[in-house]
Parts: structure tokens; sequence; C-alpha cells
């Protein structure tokens, strides 16, 4: 089991060294798709009335597997038997490459909503 | 004033009248005139009904002399063999004169006349056989005209139109069906108006008397007791057996649905009532009855004062709203109640209750409050209690209130309650229960609250206001700061849809006829509601199937309006009975469907997701099933196929404004549209 804290790494780095310790964001994005992650969280782990908001995610992955071994909400756990540490590091290394998204600010439509 | 059409003697009964199968060949009658003058136009309403007396009208028993069939005067020039003799002479001779069937007084015009009296304005029906006799009346005696025919591709969607038409007229429409297969394609519409506290008129066709069937279809779609496969889920039925029999409780019907709680009621119409004349000693006896609706049931005076003194004295107090408003003038009391205690609204959205832009709107918190009040709540236990995570074995249950806190509950389901069904939820344990009409109720109590205002409660309550005022600003940041992520993403994030749909229609009479709980509630936490017929709460029992069909009879009752019905529809429920797009077209509904396209049996695919980890199996599989993909449906060209305006599948958010704008202006000249968007799946 690898648990890296990757609050040092870059989602550009990951995306282009896809290195197994540090998460392969590509494989991670595959694994969110086949593991169904994005049908609660949404496809850029926007989250949603179903699922949390978890990209770009404000755990670290240590604190992402635990959750994801034994949550304490409506998510259903994801034992070491249907998916492992490294692949949920993968995952991590994916909802670490979303960007930002723009500010309320710039959206002009959502600007218009504040009150 | 109650009709009476003749004053003949009631002893000049004729036996073989009343038996028809006795006496199949019984002489027929002249046609039309009959009661035309009955009830003509006149309209149900809250307000006594008055019934002008119809214009009775001279019986003719003649029997119509039918003009005789030349006989072919040379031999045809026909390669197929000529007919012998025999048969030659049975197909031209001219028939018996016994035997030549018409009439010009059908029962089901009487019926008829005696629907027109309670109001409809549409009645929604798929053809069928055992209610052909009282179609015919409605388009041809009834001239299609209060109520007018609504032609249907399934009874689901007929039941389902008048669930959606309810909630934004406040009153029933019809619908007709056949007793058998009709109403059991009907019932689990008629079972999401039910657990939705919904009036609505379901006219069954039946033919009882066995000498009467034709065939072994017309077997086969007979039943002895029709209602009893809805009895379960509707209030009231009866299957009358006299066409003065079939005014009464037609009418008794009509006013028991409308009677809070309201639900769905049943009357069937026997095929031999509707089909045979009305009998000559019949007439005298035929009137309409009069329509007084009852008045809601409004809670007592002692119970009330009590309530008031709780939510006065309340340090904290929360209210929950659950189908609280069944008028305009709901929301007006509802506002005036939170405006009064400064209590905020915990809004179900069962109904439009409260306006989502009120600084109390969503404010409160259940755990911290020391009083709760809930208005026509049908689930107060689940807003008290918290179960086991879906992730764990086992039911464990949770208090979530604080110790001490004090439940109240105003609701009319507590006058009225069913067995089987279990819509009813879990038993609640309150403080005080008031078994009345919230909306009814709300005046006292409001009035109640005021006269116990003291200058210190004003001073506390006011700041209690301040708090929650910036506490619903603060939601509203996080809502915009939440709708940000994924804007830019393809599929289409629910948001970004939401956003953009409301920045074209914000200026509109606009009706929003779809659930939003599918939708991550994005309308509920960007748009601004708070006009009665801006949204029509949800499917009441979650069957699924209900919202296209809703959308549309929501969108008829709109027409007259002129309201811009908008409907979020998700894929999977569109996919039941997809021809109600066509009844949408062919009746020129203007109504803006916009595709909430997920590709999936979403929320069945997450259980399914949930049971495969919980047997550590792994989720790879779990769109077996649940996923509707290969092929991808189009949904735009499914919609063009009914005659409906569309474009789609949009992708790209920044196709999506330019795409609503066309479909806009479609609409708004009294036509459907839809656009097919492909959707992040909440």
């Amino acid at each position: 089991m690898k648990i890296l804290a990757l609050g040092f790494l870059t989602s550009a780095a990951l995306l282009a060294q896809g290195r197994a310790n540090e998460g392969d964001a590509v494989n991670g994005k595959k694994l969110f798709l086949a593991d169904g992650c994005y049908q609660c969280h949404g496809y850029a782990g926007q989250g949603g009335r179903a699922g949390a908001r978890i990209g770009p995610p404000v755990l670290n992955t240590a604190a992402l597997i635990r959750y994801v071994r034994r949550p304490s909400g409506q998510m259903p756990a994801y034992t070491e038997k249907v998916i492992s540490d490294q692949q949920l590091t993968d995952i991590y290394a994916f909802l670490k490459s979303i960007p930002t998204p723009p500010a309320v600010k710039d959206i002009p439509l959502l600007n218009d909503l504040k009150r | 004033m109650a009709t009476d059409l003749s004053k003949t003697d009631l002893s000049k009964k004729d036996s073989s009248s009343q038996n028809p199968s006795k006496n199949p060949k019984k002489a027929p009658v002249d046609r039309r005139g009959f009661l035309k003058g009955a009830a003509a136009g006149a309209a149900a309403s809250a307000a006594a009904l008055v019934v002008k007396p119809a214009l009775a009208q001279q019986i003719d028993d003649r029997v119509v002399p039918q003009k005789p069939v030349p006989a072919p005067q040379t031999a045809p020039r026909a390669t197929t063999p000529l007919p012998n003799a025999a048969t030659a002479a049975k197909e031209t001779a001219p028939p018996p004169l016994a035997a030549v069937y018409t009439t010009d007084r059908p029962g089901a015009d009487f019926m008829v006349d005696v629907l027109k009296s309670l109001g409809f304005e549409y009645v929604a029906a798929n053809p069928g056989s055992s209610f052909r006799g009282i179609h015919e009346s409605l388009i041809n005696y009834g001239k299609n005209s209060m109520p007018e025919l609504i032609t249907c591709m399934h009874e689901e969607s007929s039941a389902a139109m008048a669930h959606g038409y309810a909630k934004i007229e406040g009153k029933p429409m019809m619908i007709m069906a056949h007793g058998t297969v009709g109403l059991q394609h009907a019932s689990m519409a008629i079972y999401n108006a039910y657990a939705d506290r919904v009036p609505m008129y379901v006219l069954l066709g039946n033919v009882l008397d066995e000498g009467w069937r034709r065939g072994d279809v017309e077997w086969a779609h007979s039943v002895q007791d029709a209602a009893s496969m809805v009895r379960d889920y509707t209030k009231w039925d009866d299957a009358p057996v006299s066409l003065s029999h079939f005014a009464e409780s037609a009418v008794r019907a009509y006013k028991i649905s409308m009677t809070p709680p309201m639900e769905p009621v049943v009357i069937v119409a026997d095929a031999v009532l509707q089909e045979e004349p009305i009998a000559a000693d019949e007439r005298p006896r035929l009137r309409i009855p009069k329509l007084t609706l009852s008045s809601p049931p409004a809670g007592d005076s002692g119970a009330i004062a009590e309530a008031a003194k709780m939510l006065v004295a309340a340090e904290n107090p929360v209210i929950i709203a659950g189908r609280a408003a069944r008028t305009p003038n709901g929301i007006k009391l509802l506002v005036e109640l939170a405006d009064t205690l400064q209590a905020p609204v915990n809004d179900r959205r069962f109904r439009m209750n409260f306006p989502s832009k009120h600084p109390l709107y969503n404010a409160g918190n259940v755990a911290e409050a020391d009083v709760i009040l809930g208005l026509e709540v049908p689930d107060m236990w689940g807003m008290t209690h918290s179960q086991t995570p879906v992730n764990r074995m086992g039911m464990e249950v949770r208090n979530t209130t604080k110790a001490g806190a004090k439940i109240i509950t105003i609701f009319s389901g507590d006058l009225y309650s069913k067995s089987n069904y279990q819509d009813f939820g879990r038993y609640a344990e309150t403080d005080l229960a008031i078994a009345a009409d919230a909306e009814a109720t709300l005046p006292a109590l409001i009035e109640a609250c005021k006269k116990l205002l003291t200058g210190d409660r004003k001073a506390a309550m006011q700041a209690r206001a301040a708090k929650l005022s910036e506490a619903a600003k603060k939601a509203r940041d996080r809502d915009l700061e939440a709708a940000t992520f994924a804007w830019d993403a393809s599929p289409i994030s629910t948001a970004r849809v939401s956003a953009e749909l409301w920045n074209l229609v914000k200026n509109e009479d606009w009706s929003l006829v779809s659930d939003t709980t599918f939708f991550s509630d994005w309308p509920h936490k960007l748009w601004d509601f708070d006009k009665y017929s801006q949204y029509i709460g949800g499917h009441g029992a979650y069957g699924v199937g209900y919202g296209a069909p809703a959308a549309v009879g929501a969108a008829l009752a709109n027409k007259k309006h002129g309201r811009l019905s908008l409907n979020i529809q998700c894929d999977g429920d569109l996919n039941y009975a997809p021809g109600v797009l066509w009844t949408a077209t062919h009746h020129q509904i203007p109504l803006l469907n916009i595709m909430h396209n997920n590709r999936a049996y979403h929320q069945e695919l997450m259980y399914v997701q949930d049971m495969a980890n919980r047997a550590q199996r792994g989720v790879e599989r779990a769109h077996i099933g649940t996923e509707i993909t290969n092929p991808n449906i189009d949904y735009a060209t499914m919609a063009k196929a009914y005659g409906m305006y569309s474009l789609g599948p949009i992708s790209d958010p920044k196709d999506l404004a330019p795409a609503l704008k066309k479909a806009i202006e479609v609409v708004k000249k009294g036509e459907p549209a839809m656009i097919d968007v492909l959707t992040q799946p909440r």
C-alpha cells in the first residue's frame, strides 16, 4: 500500500509522468469512470445532490483513501477487494488535475444572481 | 336549485327497459336535443353550483324507418364468384324494423350533462370500447367542449396529465379508461396522485351485464368490481346502476375528491347505461344534483391557541412546509406566518409553498430548533430522524432534534388514512397534532400568534431575523460558487443548464412543471420562485413515468393563462410512454422540454453500485440493466417523429443558449418544443 501526500504534486506533472507512486491521472480518469465515481460526484467531481464535491479535492490522498474505505454518509464503502490504494491514488491524481473553476464574478450568468 | 326534467308518473315504468339483456331488441328512440340546456357550461366552483332547468323535450318512441337498400339491377362484372340467391337476398333485403337499432337519446347524453355540470375543462383518454358511448356523446352531443377530449396514447399518460393539470388549476381533470386493461395501465399514475394528495376524476367503462358483451374481447374487458383494483389508493368509488344513480354518484365523487385531503375518485359508467336509450319512465326522475363543495377543515381554536403560544415563546422555531399551500393564497399566508414569527421555512417542495428569494427560505436547521411546526408534511418522522446510511447494514435510527424540542403538526392526512399502501410513512411522535387543512388553519394561527406578541418577543425575533438573513446570504453565495464547478464541462452540468435557462425566461410568466430532485435542485438554488404556478412539486409516490405526462397536463392548464411552461425531462421517465409528446403536439400545448439526458436510470445505477460494493464484487458491471446506452437514444429525432420542434443532442455548453432561444420562440407561438441536452448525471 502506498499512500502519498500529494500536496506538492502538480496535475500537469501527474498527467505527463503518470508515476505509479504519485498517482497516474490518466489512469485515474479511466478508473473514475469505470468505478462509477462520476455517477454521484459528476464527471468533473463537481458533486451534486447525490454526492459531495471532490474535484479538485480538498482532502489529501490518505484522507481520501480512509474515507472511501469507511465512509460515514451515503457513499458505499469501496474495500481493498474492489479497488486498490494505488488505484485510489490514481483517482486522486485525476481529481487533482481538474482545474479550479472561474470565480462567480467571472461568470456573468452567475454574477447576476448575487443578492 | 336542481334540475327536474319532467313530472311524468314513475308508475309507468317498463321493467323490460331496466333489463335490456332480456329485451335486447326494444324500440329505439329519437335522438338528440335531450337535456341540451341542462347544466351546459355550468362551472363547478367553490361556491354552490346551481344547475339551470333543462329543456325537457318530448319523447319520440317511434321506430326510425330505415331506407331499404335497393337490390342490384344488374349482375356485377366481377371476377369473384357471385353470391347464391339466399346470400344475395340476405344481404340486399331490408332488415326487419326491430333489428335496426338506433337511438337518439342514449344514456351517455345525460352522463355528459352531469359531467358538464361539474365544470371539467378536459377529459384525457386513450379510446376504449367500454366507454365508446360516452366518448361519442362527449364529442357530438357535448360538442367536444367543456370538457374537450384530449387524445392520449397510454392511460398512464391520461392519469399523469390529470395529476399535473390539477396542481396548476386546483381542480380535477377527468380521465376515461377501460375498467380492466385501461385502469391497469393507469393505476401507477393514480397511485402517484393519491400519494401527492391530488384530485382526479376517473371514469371507467365496463359491461357489467354479460348479455351485452360482444364476444371474447368484451368478456376479457369486463369486470365485476372495476374500482377494486385501485380502491387502496382512491378516496371513493361507485358503480351506478341507473342514470339517476350515476348523477348523484358523479356529483358526490367530485365533492369528495375536492375535500382536503384531495384524492382521486372513480366512477364506473356501465356500458349499457351509456349506450341504451334513456327509458321513458326514467326521464322524469333524471336530475342533476347541486354541487356544494365542503369548506376545508380548519383546526380547533383551542389547539391553535396552544400552538401559537409555543411558537411565539420559541427561541428557534422552524416551519417545515410539505403540501402547505393549496392555492396562491397559501403562499401569502405562509409568508405572513413566517414574518410574524421570524421563523425559517424549510420547504420540502411538494408544492410551491414559499418564495425562494425570501430571507427565511430554507434558512433554518431542524437540529437546532426548539419548536418545529410541520404543515402538511407527509413524513414528519423523517424530518426529525436520521437512519442508517446506505453503506452500512442494519437500521439504526437517531432522533435529530435537540432535547426538549416540541413538535406541532397541522396535517389533513390525519383525517383520512388507508392501510395497505404505506405512503403514510413512519409514525411521528408529536406534542400537538392538529388534524386539519394547513392553509385553512393558517389565518387563525397567524391571528393567534399576533395577539401574543409582546415588545420583548418582537425584539428577540428581530435579532433572530438578522442572523437568519445573514445565513441565507451565505448559503446563496455557496450555491453560486458550487455552480461554477464543471461550468464548462461536457456533458453539461445541471447548474449550467439551469443558469442558462433562467437567463432566458426570468422576465416571462414561466412555470416549471417538473421536479428538480434529479437536477440537484439547481433551479431552486438559482431561480426566483414566488408565484404558485411556478412550481408543481414531484411525483407523490416516486412512480417514474410521471414526469413527461404531468408536465404536459400542467402545460395544458397553463395554456389559457399564457404561461411559458418549462419541463426538465429525465430520459428514463420519458421512455415509459413517449406518445405523450404526440399528445402535446396534436393539441398544441405550449411546453419547452429540456432533456436531462444522462443516459441512465441513474438512481437505480447508484443503488446497484451500493449492492456491488456491499458484496465486495466491484462496480464495473453495475451499468448492466441501468444504463440507457448502446444505442444512445436520439430524443430530438424522437420528438420530430411526434411532430415536435426539436434540437440536439447538445453537448457543448456554448451551444445551449442559442438552442434554448430558438425553442422558446416556438413555444411562445403556442407549440411544444424539445432540446435534447447531454447532461451530467445529477
